[in-house]
């Protein structure tokens, strides 16, 4: 038995580090200042991914992702990692896409790999942080979705049984395949890239990244093919342009603003139980927690 | 999100000494693995920037998973039951990272499963392991056993094993018994050959034993019977799916906790005998050895690193009368001291793989083809270099691992005495580094001929031959000081040819050797990059200049006769 596995994955600024010039003056995100990192929670994804081809072998992982050329990097990521292919998708016309015309490039791309058993990507993305690509690629392909997953435990032809992690507990469904799940950062971190994928896959690169002058190791790339990752744009994955991009995204954003964290009224409790017992009563009553 | 790798640039610029391209070159038999393993380089920059990427692998798992883990696996520590060890979860979870990222059998060729990488890289691995755990390092570094099995057994046993253990099993090697600890002539496990089934076995009681419930075994034992040297003794490769090995108990130790150290039973165990008969100790486990001195020089020059980072970290933090204690004099002495000793230990431990490098892969290459006369000199001269080197560096490191150790706890003072602080685990953990794989001791035996000899004096002259930059030219004048003192005191030592005196002497001697060789590997690599070895060069060469003269007192400063006040009174 085997699966045909497709990773969304994404290359975001690192922000859990965020120094002094992270931000730009007028509130946005200073994307030079922050090291593009593989998303922490598409790595959670990728590893479930690699479990599943752990217990059937001959299990294939595509990783796809939509961004710049340098997005290609997260490609080469998965591929270090025991993922079998890469699509980037890449085009200007993709530029300034909010969740809705990012899930609508996804899906198109997702159409033009064709077979597919499951999708799996992380919740949301640390830049930001909204969690709507996944659902939104599922409801266009018109296929179930399983969000909040700690773990996939258990797949066959038909349906997967995934473990959800959910604010009060933990719930366990079953879905059919062809599903989409959605991964938390709780789920098992992602092993460390392969020694020996790495050295095979380090010079995997793009059409767009093989356009230099003085190419290294030219040859390779007619004598293995794996070398070359795939590149899609808008009119390969038969996309119409209106729905890509800027043109495809309602969302406006109004106003950045920077915000500054400080407590506004503080109290101080002794070590005493009856105190503790009457924060908690408190913060129950006005629904800080609970 | 700490790196080990990268947060320490010393690595990349031993990486990138000169004579590695020649190294890579001949391990990689010019690149011709490339037509048969999708994973092996191109050529030398694409070797090079291999090594250097996987080693960002290491320093990542080592930064993220491995030190995190080691307070864990420090308190809790393996356990037996049933004649089984089962480590601790944590270094188990160790284990399954580096497996993941097949990291296992890094020295090997490609064909057994392997990485071949250079032992300059493998040994930066293992440097970067020991700071996050060296503990863990014990178990990991076992691989290496495999490097005898490449070198001694058949081609069927190669073929069985090596792969196996580049899968992720683990090795031991089983030495040390009750009555046979530095002096290994007098093992008493016996191996007992059975003609009928044409099938060796092996009854007795191994002590000591570092990760005793390994799944491939190397095992050193009596076939001769009625012998009682070193020529009675055969090596034997004992697998764990055979049966006949317990687990008796795992010692309750100072440090490195997370390792087991068992006392094994083997009754009837099946094993099979490893190259020829009688060979042993006196060949295999000599190998054996060496390689494992590596690998604990790797360990000290790793607890010496954190060591260094806890201190400097604490000192900076920590304020006493109204500043922080990194700006008493008192303090920062130590702190630069330590550091001078880290790089120090750590530029002799890449300079003795250079030369380990050099006489394997030929040697190695011996095997497959006839040498031209001028590698074969080349092998000559790096071997003897490379026997010289590993016992003075083992030997230097580890006494450096321990001082530097115990220079941590008394930067963090009364604090440093408190289990809740990582200095206190290094401390116990550097302990060992000077006693295992033979103690200084033993390593001083194995030197002491190398100053008779002058191996270590020629490679004195050939330091003082490189050039090197004005400015470091006062502390070259001051090595050379030192090398004509050194001199000097071989000259005295020897004169009298009295074994005994020069037994007395001996690490005296040898140490002022080490400071010598350690400072121009210093100055060598100031002159490199000034920027990141020129502190360190200034306070090493200054400490050992006044180690060199104390030595030269003390041995000027008395006489022969003297020995007799030291020696012990012994009463009927």
């Amino acid at each position: 038995m085997t699966f045909n596995i497709i990773v969304l994955a994404k290359q975001v600024p690192d922000t859990r580090n965020v120094g002094k010039d992270a931000m730009k003056a007028d509130g946005t995100v200073n994307r030079g200042a922050l090291p593009a990192i593989f998303n922490p929670e598409d790595l959670n994804a990728l590893e479930q991914a690699l479990g599943i081809k752990d217990q059937y072998p001959g299990t294939k992982i595509t990783v796809l992702t939509m961004g710049p050329a340098r997005a290609a990097e997260i490609l080469r990521e998965g591929l270090f990692r025991g993922a079998d292919d890469g699509v980037l998708l890449t085009d200007r016309a993709f530029a300034g896409a909010d969740t809705l015309a990012t899930s609508y490039a996804l899906a198109m791309a997702v159409k033009k790999i064709g077979d597919f058993d499951i999708i799996i990507s992380g919740r949301q993305a640390i830049d930001g942080d909204t969690a709507q690509v996944g659902p939104q690629v599922a409801e266009k392909l018109g296929i179930p979705q399983v969000t909040y997953a700690e773990a996939i435990e258990s797949i066959d032809r038909k349906r997967a049984r995934v473990k959800r992690r959910l604010e009060n507990g933990v719930e366990v469904v079953e879905s059919p395949l062809p599903l989409l799940v959605t991964v938390n950062g709780s789920a098992r971190t992602c092993r460390p890239r392969n020694a020996k994928f790495l050295q095979k896959y380090k010079h995997a690169k793009t059409v767009t990244e093989r356009q230099v002058e003085n190419l290294d190791y030219i040859d390779l790339y007619s004598s293995r093919p794996y070398l070359n990752l795939t590149e899609w744009s808008v009119a390969d994955v038969n996309a119409d342009p209106v729905q890509c991009g800027l043109s495809g995204s309602p969302t406006k954003v109004k106003k950045i603003e920077n915000v500054v964290f400080q407590a506004k009224e503080s109290k101080r409790l002794t070590d005493d139980d009856t105190e503790l017992e009457d924060l908690i009563k408190e913060l129950i009553a006005n629904h800080t927690i609970g | 999100m700490a790196n080990f790798y990268t947060d320490t640039p010393q690595f990349r610029h031993y990486l990138n000494h000169p004579l590695m391209k020649r190294i890579v070159e001949l391990k990689e038999r010019n690149y011709t693995d490339k037509h048969t393993y999708d994973y092996a380089p191109m050529d030398f920059e694409d070797a090079m920037d291999s090594y250097d990427k996987i080693l960002e692998v290491v320093g990542e798992i080592c930064g993220d998973i491995i030190e995190p883990n080691a307070e864990t696996v420090d308190h809790s520590g393996p356990t037996v039951a049933d004649g089984r060890v089962t480590y601790a979860s944590p270094t188990q979870e160790n284990l399954d990272a580096l497996n993941k990222a097949e990291l296992m059998g890094m020295a090997f060729p490609r064909r057994f499963g392997g990485l071949n990488f250079p032992m300059v890289p493998y040994m930066i691995s293992a440097d970067i392991v020991s700071r996050a755990d060296a503990s863990f390092q014990n178990i990991w570094m076992l691989q290496d056993c495999g490097e005898t099995i490449y070198e001694f057994a058949s081609d069927e046993q190669k073929n069985e094993y090596l792969p196996r253990v580049a899968r992720g099993e683990t090795m031991s090697m089983d030495l040390t018994e009750p009555d046979a600890g530095s002096d290994l002539q007098a093992v008493m496990l016996k191996a007992s050959y059975n003609e009928k089934e044409g099938q060796w076995y092996l009854n007795g009681v191994k002590r000591f034993i570092t990760n005793g419930d390994a799944d491939i075994h190397l095992v050193l034992a009596r076939s001769e019977e009625g012998t009682k040297d070193a020529r009675g003794l055969s090596m034997y490769v004992y697998d764990k799916n055979s049966g006949g090995v317990t687990v008796r108990r795992i010692e309750n130790k100072m440090g490195i906790k997370g390792a087991p150290t068992c006392e094994l039973v083997f009754k009837n165990a099946k094993a099979e005998l490893v190259g020829s008969r009688r060979m042993g100790l006196i060949k295999y486990v000599m190998s054996l050895m060496n390689g494992a001195r590596l690998g604990i020089m790797a360990q000290s020059v790793g607890i010496s690193e954190a060591a260094c980072r806890e201190a400097y970290d604490y000192a900076l933090e920590r304020r006493q009368f109204g500043k922080a204690i990194i700006e008493m004099p008192p303090v920062f002495e130590m702190l630069a001291n330590m550091r001078a000793k880290t790089d120090a230990s750590r530029a002799i431990l890449y300079e003795t793989c250079r030369f380990v490098d050099m006489y394997k892969i030929l040697e190695d290459i011996s095997r497959e083809r006839k040498l031209t006369p001028e590698e074969r000199d080349e092998m000559k001269y790096y071997s003897r270099l490379a026997d010289a080197f590993t016992p003075l560096g083992k030997g230097m490191t580890s006494e450096y691992a321990n001082q530097n150790a115990y220079d941590a706890i008394q930067i963090h003072g009364g604090s440093g005495y408190m289990k809740d602080y990582k200095c206190e685990r290094l401390y116990r953990d550097a302990r060992i580094t000077n006693i295992y794989e033979g103690t200084t001791q033993l390593q001083v035996v194995a030197a002491i001929r190398h100053v008779t000899t002058g191996t270590y004096l020629n490679r004195i002259r050939e330091y003082e031959a490189m050039p090197v930059l004005p400015e470091l030219e006062p502390l070259k004048r001051t090595l050379s000081k030192m090398a004509q003192m050194y001199e000097k005191l071989a000259e005295i030592v020897t004169a009298p040819k009295d074994e005994e005196y020069l037994d007395f002497h001996a690490r005296r001697l040898v140490e002022s050797a080490g400071h010598v060789i350690m400072g121009h590997l210093l100055l060598q690599d100031a002159n490199k990059e000034p920027e990141m070895f020129r502190r360190s060069a200034e306070v090493y060469i200054h400490y050992g200049q006044v180690e060199v003269v104390k030595n030269y007192n003390f041995v000027t400063k008395s006489r022969i006769e003297d020995l007799g006040y030291y020696k012990p009174v012994l009463s009927e």
